[in-house]
């Protein structure tokens, strides 16, 4: 008995500690005095910034000016119109970029997307996804500036998601059915899953809010009645992603909102607004590029390079963790577009509108929210 | 407030700790000693600055009054009294009021010869809100992270707070301190009410020993903790609820930043089933 004792006494401690992120934190204030508005983070368990593949070679102005993609290739509808040593710069970034020479990727190279045989061929499915993922690409930077820090190059490269993978690592289909007995039913949640940081909730949040354009506010104006729509299962998913948001930038919840009011824009951050953004791109990603391009995406068992879709059959998305890996600022902020103009699109062919019918205009009232001084 | 006439045998002279004989009176009930002086002049201090923090600030409506810590980059450094010098202040006089109190009852204790349980008891509380505004800061680093003195603010910040977390219903000494408030809570009211089942009998009847307490539990639950039982039931349980909160914010920065669900990982990593 006095050996267990000893033996509770020194594992128990022990095994506390274990659960300890001991050291100083990084801090940042983010609110007023005394809000508790801060992120803290711990320097040895924060996601580290990625390395970023230096471009190929110098692109200089010459290259650039020279003679059009079109004139010297076949099949290249989106880059025709940038010149031929940009286009080759770009498809050897891309390379390094998705399925770089020397990994274990198979048919790592130009043949992971091309025919050796025949260039233009468009007979790897690889490549017509490749194709979308450009013209998703340059949507992105073109339209969705808001999501970004508004300056010059702010945006993204295929790298900024792949990371020299086919499939980004972070990704999200819909969830597998439950079965309709009681055992193993969990009712969407009750599972410490990682999309929802562990915790008890809803987690599939992607699918209705990310792919489906939910509405992910579940606050009222009103004081519920039996009418309202606002259940505690809406407000779980809400707080699923939520939480999602706050893993897959490495923050939490008071980076964007003081919880005081969240669903208030003049209390929150600005952050908030670029966030409001990011949650459309994302949309616009999954619905209009990624689920859009259908049956391109193999069947599951079928594809050459593995399975592309998820349990339900619907490809493999995005979420917030797919750019973001853990770091508010993706690739720390680094300006890698800069170095790949072609990848840079077209001036927005519309903006998307920003207002929706029970918010008021973030991009207003973002500016408002910097303006107004706390109380003190 | 007169004097009881038996209370006169119980006011006796001595067992002070500091001031010998100079503070060892009563004022009309009131027992003052050397830490009645102290109680009395830090939470006069404490509370005019209070009232001066309100006069500086934006608001004299007493829900909103704001006496905010500083920011965080003053680290642990003295910061002008408009920008949380004040807040630094008035912690000093509450923790100077808190502990001069728990000492004058201390006091008490010794002039009637009786255990310091509730001077214990009191100290438990001092103990979580001293964690909460001086350990924790200390441990980050900057006076920054104590709560602000206000009946909203101090309310937005307990919710921020939480929110660094995520989720901090998954903070285990969380789980544990509400566990403790709830059952304190509910041993409090089955006592209460089984004493005055007894001390209260229907007309007519007699008061019931406590014998006739202890059935009921034994015939209820086939136990009984006792009369005197009870009382330290209610006071570990008190006393845990205070420590398990002290615990709960102590761990939430200094020793943890992520989400408190995550925490878990922990435990779906053993080796056994991972």
């Amino acid at each position: 008995m006095k050996t267990l004792n000893k033996l509770v006494a020194i594992a128990l401690p022990a095994l506390l500690l274990a659960g300890c992120e001991l050291g100083s934190k990084e801090q940042e204030q983010v609110g007023f005095r005394g809000t508790a508005m801060v992120q803290i983070s711990d320097p040895d368990s924060k996601a580290k910034v990625g390395d970023i593949p230096a471009p190929p070679y110098e692109l200089t102005a010459e290259m650039i000016a020279g003679d059009r993609a079109s004139t010297a290739y076949e099949n290249v509808p989106v880059l025709g119109n940038v010149s031929v040593d940009e286009f080759n710069y770009l498809m050897q970034a891309m390379t390094t970029w998705i399925a770089p020479d020397g990994s274990n990727v198979k048919d790592a190279g130009c043949t992971y997307c091309h025919n050796p045989e025949n260039m233009a061929s468009d007979e790897k499915y690889t490549k017509v996804v490749a194709r979308k993922m450009l013209l998703m690409t340059q949507n992105i930077n073109a339209t969705w500036a808001p999501h970004f820090s508004k300056q010059e190059n702010a945006g993204v490269t295929c790298w900024t998601c792949h990371r020299g993978n086919p499939v980004p690592v972070n990704n999200w289909s819909t969830a597998m059915p439950e079965p309709g007995t009681i055992t193993g039913k969990k009712y969407g949640g009750n599972t410490p899953a990682a999309s929802v940081a562990y915790a008890s909730l809803n987690f599939d949040p992607f699918t209705d809010y990310l792919a489906g354009k939910d509405n992910i506010r579940v606050g009222g104006k009103e004081f519920p009645t039996a009418a309202s729509q606002a259940a505690i299962q809406s407000t779980e998913k809400t707080y699923g992603l939520m939480m999602h948001m706050s893993q897959g930038l490495g923050v939490n919840c008071t980076f964007c909102h003081n919880s005081n009011n969240f669903a208030k824009w003049e209390d929150s951050r600005p952050q908030r607004v670029t966030a409001w953004y990011g949650i459309r791109m994302v949309r616009d990603i999954n619905n209009n590029y990624i689920s859009a391009l259908g049956d391109v995406w193999p069947a599951n068992g079928k594809g050459a390079y593995g399975n592309r879709r998820g349990p339900h059959g619907d490809p493999l998305k995005v979420n917030c963790a797919t750019c973001h890996q853990g770091i508010n600022k993706p690739l720390g902020g680094a300006k890698m577009l800069k170095d790949y103009p072609a990848l840079k699109g077209a001036a927005p062919v519309a903006a998307p509108a920003p207002v929706v019918a029970a918010a008021p205009a973030p991009a207003e009232t973002a500016a408002a929210a910097e303006a107004v001084k706390p109380a003190a | 407030m007169a004097v009881l006439s038996f209370e006169r045998k119980y006011r006796v002279r001595g067992g002070t700790l500091i001031g010998g004989d100079l503070f060892d009176f009563w004022v009309g009930p009131f027992y003052v000693g050397f830490f009645g002086v102290t109680t009395a002049f830090f939470a006069a201090l404490g509370t005019a600055l209070i009232i001066y923090g309100a006069a500086i600030g934006d608001t004299w409506n007493p829900w909103l009054i704001n006496i905010a810590p500083p920011d965080i980059s003053y680290g642990l450094k003295l910061a002008p009294l408009r920008e949380g010098g004040l807040w630094q202040i008035v912690t000093i006089c509450a923790v100077g009021a808190f502990c001069s109190w728990a000492l004058r009852e201390v006091e008490i204790c010794r002039k009637l010869g009786i255990g310091y349980h509730v001077p214990a008891a009191f100290g438990m509380a001092i103990f979580a809100y001293v964690t909460l505004v001086v350990f924790r800061p200390l441990l980050m680093g900057a006076w920054g992270y104590g709560f602000p003195y206000g009946i909203f603010p101090h309310l937005d910040w307990v919710s921020n707070t939480g929110y660094q977390y995520l989720h901090f219903h998954y903070n285990p000494a969380h789980m544990l301190a509400v566990s403790f408030f709830f059952t304190t809570t509910l041993a409090l009211g089955l006592h209460g009410a089984l004493v005055l089942s007894a001390v209260n009998p229907a007309k007519g009847e007699t008061v019931k020993s406590p014998e006739y307490e202890d059935t009921f539990f034994r015939d209820l639950i086939g136990y009984s903790v006792g009369t005197l039982g009870i009382h330290r039931v209610g006071l570990l349980l008190a006393m845990n609820a205070g420590f398990w909160s002290a615990v709960c914010i102590i761990i939430s920065g200094p020793f943890w930043s992520r989400g408190w669900p995550e925490w878990w990982t922990w435990w779906l990593n053993l080796p056994i089933w991972s």
